[in-house]
């Protein structure tokens, strides 16, 4: 085995951190946290300028799909807003993979400037992990389908330009059978998004559509083929994008307050031998983190489609992001409770954040109990029982 | 980048996964207990070149690298053989450093431990291996000394590791100063490194004893496996035994990379982590973590016949503790991986911690550069 990467990747890496270093101002990170909204097209736009989303698009192009897994893991190790961008990215690899000519040519070029956004339209208020009995319906009408329901989760739908919905175009089958997968225009009329705020300090959607009338080239995938749309999603979905080293800025952030907090004992907290054996065990599970995820970026890029590999990198990674902001919360005690603007906040608030956000984690984009169903069944073998 | 084995790995693999799988195994380490040492399949191991292949060709050994010896051990491991292997191995590149590996040594006809802990009053104790080696080698103060003679007298344990203390008196200077110190670090390194990998064999079989008896076992009408409560306690493993696998193997290519001059880098804050020292620790730990979770669930999931000693689980179970805690409490381990990790050390660290010889970065000032100066046997 060999850890290095390629001089390519080496040279893509050092591009990203150098527009980072330009670009992640404070200001960007402010204004993330202040309107809930983890998506900056002045930012997404820049980094298209400057040649960086080439590589973005899982499946897509001639480049390194190391790149991919470079591009994010320095986007999430730095806390950039990335959520909105690959989620774009994500729905550009779906495209791309089970698209028509006229999805390519009408959005995956734009989605490629960084000035445009989608959304995923998948769980609805009484579906969530159970996504294969959703009810939102889609019915034909001559060319058109017309469209109603509701979703839950459409986290960025107030910043985008599509949402890929999943619905339901057979009553009468299996339920995973009736399923078929749009592409919706966010502008179409019967479209009402309202604002779901979180503990999390970002801010998540319902959505509503009422009447939505599409033609039937916004189709994505077969009639009643949505469910096999939603694999391809899912396997880009987990592991490659972010979401697996969430407690890379969180240990740099304690690490940092650490070194000049006083402890309740004498001296500064980072003299303290369980912080230290703590900070020294969430270095290890950032390790493990990133090597589970590249392994998923290694399967990509030899030609495989990283699903499984994924989900054991999402539940590695975000129970142990959940478990170290715990220590450390109870580590800062009240210091560790106060928020971004609060005088005397431990870590400048980013404790305070960490613990807000890394339950979030555990549960979007795949729960922890869905990815061990798949790890159970699908790797190991087991008996399915529900 | 590269997350496959080489081709040479894999045919490597493939031998010793013969071997280990034919020559030794379960009911071998039963009946190898409470010693811990199966002296059939140590001759036969012999005949394979095991116990010399990681010391260069040049000095008559097989030239392995770090990262082969993963492999090798990984299997080993897998089997529980018990066998003194990877201290053996690790003993041996070290003798190598130092121009102290006779044939012997290499062939494997006498064995040789490693004192993973300095000498205390003038004693190495609790040597992992020190009640089958002949010759043991440990650190006394700042001289790496050879100890030669009869196996010591075996400590009844926790996981039949032939565990012994031994008395240094009579020992040779093999070398001293920094350089021997540097050297018996990057050996503690190596023996770090090639029992994780040790550890992630352990993983590997646990979680498939796991798995097959929970297909077979049907209580309330179906398998037990079937039940989510059974599911989710094995659904954590792999993700824990492929992440220790990975961690080791980066731990080994970083071993290598040492020795061949190349200095790592241990930015926390950026997850940049290179330093061979740093990564020895960490594979150690998390490997010693994948092992006692796998074993533990997957004795859980046997029932009562997961403890009883019919059933092979339980020697895993042993095992993956007694590897896990010989050299050290992970606990303690974290906290000098914090010590390479972190600018300052900690003002409340027991004594020693940190000076003892252990876990000092590789790379700087007295780095894989010395264990370069030293590296007349070793592979290149």
């Amino acid at each position: 085995m060999d850890f290095s990467l390629s001089p390519g990747a080496v040279e893509f890496r050092a591009e990203v951190k150098a527009f980072i270093a330009d670009h992640l101002t404070t200001e960007v990170v402010d204004q993330m946290h202040a309107t809930g909204t983890f998506n900056d097209k002045a930012f997404n736009a820049a980094l298209a300028d400057a040649g960086l989303l080439a590589g973005a698009v899982p499946g897509y192009g001639d480049r390194d799909p190391i790149e991919l897994y470079i591009l994010f893991n320095e986007l999430e190790k730095a806390g950039a807003p990335y959520d909105g961008l690959a989620v774009t990215m994500l729905v550009a690899g779906v495209v791309n993979a089970v698209g028509t000519d006229f999805h390519r040519s009408r959005v995956l070029g734009k989605l490629l400037t960084g000035r445009f956004n989608c959304c995923l339209g998948y769980s609805e208020p009484d579906h969530g992990s159970d996504v294969a009995s959703i009810t939102t319906k889609a019915v034909r009408d001559g060319d058109e389908w017309v469209i109603t329901g509701q979703k839950m989760w459409t986290t960025m739908a107030h910043v985008s330009d599509w949402v890929i919905l999943l619905t339901r175009t057979n009553p009468d089958v299996p339920r995973h059978k009736g399923l078929t997968m749009f592409l919706v225009p966010m502008d179409t009329p019967g479209i009402e998004v309202q604002p779901v705020p979180t503990m999390a300090t970002e801010r998540t959607n319902a959505t509503f559509y009422d009447g939505v009338r599409v033609g039937d080239e916004w189709r994505l995938g077969e009639v009643d083929g949505g469910w096999a749309v939603m694999g391809v999603a899912l396997a880009f979905e987990r592991g490659v994008m972010g979401g697996t080293n969430p407690a890379v800025p969180l240990l740099r952030h304690v690490r940092d307050w650490a070194g000049g907090a006083a402890s309740p004992d004498g001296g500064t907290m980072l003299q303290d031998p369980l912080l230290r054996e703590r900070l020294a065990r969430t270095a290890i599970a950032n390790q493990v983190s990133q090597l589970l995820t590249l392994r998923a970026a290694w399967i990509a890029a030899t030609g495989g489609l990283p699903g499984l590999e994924g989900s054991m990198a999402k539940l590695y990674a975000t129970e142990r992001y959940q478990q170290a902001v715990g220590w450390f919360q109870e580590m800062a005690g009240a210091e560790g409770l106060l928020g971004f603007d609060a005088d005397g906040a431990a870590a400048d608030g980013w404790i305070d954040y960490d613990a807000r956000h890394a339950p979030v984690t555990t549960i979007y984009g795949g729960t922890t109990e869905i990815n061990r169903n798949n790890v159970a069944e699908r790797h190991l073998g087991l008996p399915r029982d529900r | 980048m590269d997350l496959d084995l080489t081709e040479d790995q894999e045919a490597i693999r493939d031998v010793f996964a013969d071997f280990f799988s034919s020559e030794t195994g379960p009911e071998r380490a039963r009946d190898a207990e409470p010693l811990g040492f199966d002296s059939r399949a140590w001759d036969r191991l012999m005949e394979t070149g095991a116990p010399g292949m990681g010391v260069g060709g040049s000095r008559g050994g097989g030239g392995a690298t770090l990262a082969d010896l993963t492999v090798v051990v990984e299997e080993a491991g897998a089997n529980i053989a018990a066998l003194p292997l990877v201290d053996h191995m690790v003993a041996t590149r070290l003798l190598a450093t130092v121009g102290a590996c006779d044939d012997d040594v290499l062939a494997g006809t006498t064995i040789v431990g490693l004192a993973i802990r300095p000498a205390q009053d003038g004693t190495a104790r609790t040597v992992p291996t020190g009640a089958v080696a002949r010759r043991v080698v440990a650190l006394d103060g700042d001289a790496l000394v050879l100890v030669e003679g009869d196996p010591g007298a075996h400590l009844e344990n926790h996981g039949c590791l032939p565990l012994a203390h031994r008395p240094l008196a009579g020992a040779t200077v093999l070398a001293e100063g920094p350089d021997a110190v540097a050297a018996y670090r990057r050996a503690l390194d190596e023996w770090r490194t090639l029992t994780a990998s040790t550890l992630v064999g352990i993983t590997r079989t646990a979680l498939d004893l796991g798995v097959g008896y929970v297909k077979e076992r049907r209580q309330f009408g179906r398998p037990i496996g079937s039940f989510q409560a059974i599911q989710h306690l094995l659904a954590d493993l792999p993700g824990l035994l492929y992440g220790a696998r990975l961690l080791t193997a980066k731990a080994a290519w970083a071993g290598d990379r040492a020795v061949a001059g190349q200095a790592g880098v241990a930015d926390i804050g950026d997850n940049e982590i290179t330093d061979f020292a740093a990564l020895a620790c960490m594979a150690l730990v998390s490997a010693g973590e994948a092992a006692t979770t796998a074993t533990d669930r997957s004795l859980h999931v046997h029932g009562g016949y997961g403890f009883s000693e019919e059933y092979d689980i339980q020697l895993y179970f042993r095992r993956a503790r007694a590897l896990t805690v010989v050299l050290d409490d992970p606990a303690r381990e974290c906290r000098r991986l914090a010590d390479l990790l972190l600018a300052g050390p900690s003002t409340s660290n027991p004594p020693g911690a940190g000076s003892d010889g252990n876990c000092v970065p590789h790379g700087g000032s007295e780095p894989g550069g010395d264990a370069d100066h030293l590296a007349t046997g070793t592979t290149r």
